[in-house]
């Protein structure tokens, strides 16, 4: 392959940045494809929080700027809306790809702030311990952590949700857990890295 | 009876019990008979796929290998939440796009003794069940209560209209079914700008006031319409504008009550089902007002978990200077 003939004169391993994030992006990301039309950025609800716009961040993922691209906070800004998506000329699984960086960030311990990937990894943890998502130990491990000054305000909240009975307060287990686990396990031994 | 396999998602026993119990109760009026998938797990929301790949996708599809092996010639699974719909649909969709990644969920499949084969399935949301397989004629025959009066902002959110890889929607972001139902039911729909904008998802927990734009702007716009209620189709979005929306006022300093309520919920009234029976009452911005217009009464909230007296208008609450707010 051309790529690895390319490597070979240069051991820079940045120049296939692109490459890679595209390939660890589910399905085909068609992120090569970008023209930079910034029509991702100028239909983002959250582009006034990013760092950097979706276009933005492409451009540096396309220069090699690996470090600038997984640090930018912008994945962690993307509410998954699709408007972006749908409105992309090139089919860009724009959002697909901002969790590509999201689990890149992840592993390689570039992301600026805490709180996105915390709660990410605490909604995982209690998936993969019950098998459904536990809101209330999800909320509770996650507010006393990060926002300790938010807990007045949320009480009442909390109340109400426990009182009109949609909130539990003992988690669900599925019975196929260890099934489940096992499956995990091996799926993380076959992630692409 | 239209039987179909059902994915309810985490969210539907807990913060959306009033969604379940509203489903439940129109299911049979609808001819719609739902079997669950059964032991399913946690589709892993949007957080999941944020951390891994393999892994993510292998956890939604060991709910659509489980679901494959329980259908008896019908291929269709149905989901109630709009983002456990697209995950599952989105893993069908991406598995088939790119077979490799098929065949690494399918190895990590079978260490579970399971396998799945992308295509196996379609995976379709409960609104598209009702509009496209049950149709708007035969919801209109069932109606004997119709919501005449009642002003409705309808509100779809993000990913039932996106991206929509089987095209069953009449637009990305302007779709006009949910209308269309809502006046079937003889609701005043309101032509509803921010219909497919964003709740915000896991913002609420992250970062708190870019939620509370997100959820400001589609309730301002609402009451600007001079909506009633708003009508959602997800847990999520009906946890985000409903159970937030006191935070959100307090942050802006306004003073919105915008009740948010489910579809079915609406269905179940216009079908003549008693209000106890679709969860109403469940919601934390009360609807009693709003629902008094066409003659339903909410019934008041379940006495046993006794909260401390609430006040109408909101609790005491302690109130943080507004600087430190905007910090968090
Ligand atoms: S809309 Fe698509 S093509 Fe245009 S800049 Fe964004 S990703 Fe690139
Ligand atoms: S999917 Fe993400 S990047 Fe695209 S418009 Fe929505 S928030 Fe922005």
């Amino acid at each position: 392959m051309a790529a690895q003939v390319f490597r070979s004169s240069d051991p820079n391993p940045n120049l296939r940045f692109l490459e890679e994030v595209s390939a660890r992006t589910a399905g085909v990301s068609r992120l090569e494809m970008c023209i930079q039309c910034g029509t991702c950025g100028g239909s983002c609800p959250s582009s006034v929080d990013m760092d950097h716009t979706p276009r933005m961040l492409f451009a540096l993922i396309r220069a090699g700027l690996r470090e600038a691209a997984l640090s930018s906070n912008t994945p962690w800004y993307c509410v998954s809306c699709y408007h972006c998506v749908v409105r992309c000329p090139q089919d860009v699984h724009i959002a697909d790809v901002m969790y590509t960086l999201k689990s890149m960030a992840i592993q390689e311990k570039l992301y600026k702030e805490a709180t996105a990937p915390d709660f990410s990894q605490t909604f995982v943890d209690m998936v993969e311990t019950y098998g459904r998502s536990y809101e209330f130990g999800l909320a509770t491990r996650h507010y006393l952590k990060h926002f300790p000054l938010r807990m007045p305000s949320m009480a009442p909240m909390g109340l109400g949700m426990l009182s009109k009975k949609r909130m539990d307060i003992t988690p669900t287990r599925i019975e196929g857990m260890d099934q489940l686990k096992a499956i995990l396990t091996r799926a993380k031994e076959l992630e692409v890295v | 009876m239209k039987k179909y396999i059902f994915y309810p998602g985490c969210a539907m026993d807990t913060s959306a019990k009033a969604y379940n119990e509203s489903m439940q109760a129109v299911l049979a009026p609808l001819g719609l008979d739902f079997e669950e998938v059964h032991d399913w797990n946690c589709c892993g929301a949007t957080e999941y796929l944020g951390i891994s790949t393999v892994p993510a996708y292998a956890l939604i599809s060991r709910n659509l290998a489980l679901a494959a092996r329980q259908t008896n010639g019908d291929r269709t699974v149905v989901a109630s939440c709009s983002a456990c719909y697209l995950n599952l649909a989105k893993a069908d969709y991406y598995m088939a796009e790119r077979p490799s990644l098929g065949e690494l969920v399918n190895v990590a499949l079978a260490e579970g003794g399971l396998d799945y084969t992308p295509g196996t399935l379609e995976i379709r949301h409960l609104l598209d069940i009702i509009i496209n397989e049950v149709g708007l004629d035969a919801v209109k025959e069932r109606v004997t209560h119709p919501l005449k009066g009642l002003r409705v902002a309808p509100y779809l959110g993000c990913m039932v209209p996106r991206p929509d890889y089987k095209k069953r929607w009449s637009d990305y972001e302007y779709p006009n079914e949910l209308d269309r139902l809502l006046k079937a039911l003889g609701a005043e729909v309101i032509d509803f700008p921010l219909k497919t904008h964003c709740c915000g998802g896991h913002m609420t927990q992250i970062s708190p006031t870019t939620a509370f734009e997100l959820i400001r702007r589609l309730i301002s716009s609402a009451d600007h319409h001079k909506a009633d209620v708003m009508v959602t189709v997800c847990p999520m979005c009906q946890l985000n504008l409903d159970a937030y929306q006191n935070e959100t006022n307090q942050y802006f300093h306004t003073n919105y009550k915008m009740p948010i309520l489910f579809f079915t919920q609406l269905i179940g009234l216009a079908f003549g089902i008693e209000a106890k029976k679709l969860g109403l009452g469940r919601e934390l911005v009360s609807a009693r007002e709003a629902l008094s217009r066409i003659g339903v009464e909410v019934p008041q909230e379940e006495p046993e978990v006794k909260p401390r007296r609430k006040k109408p208008t909101g609790l005491p609450m302690p109130k943080m200077p507004v600087n430190e707010e905007k910090t968090l």
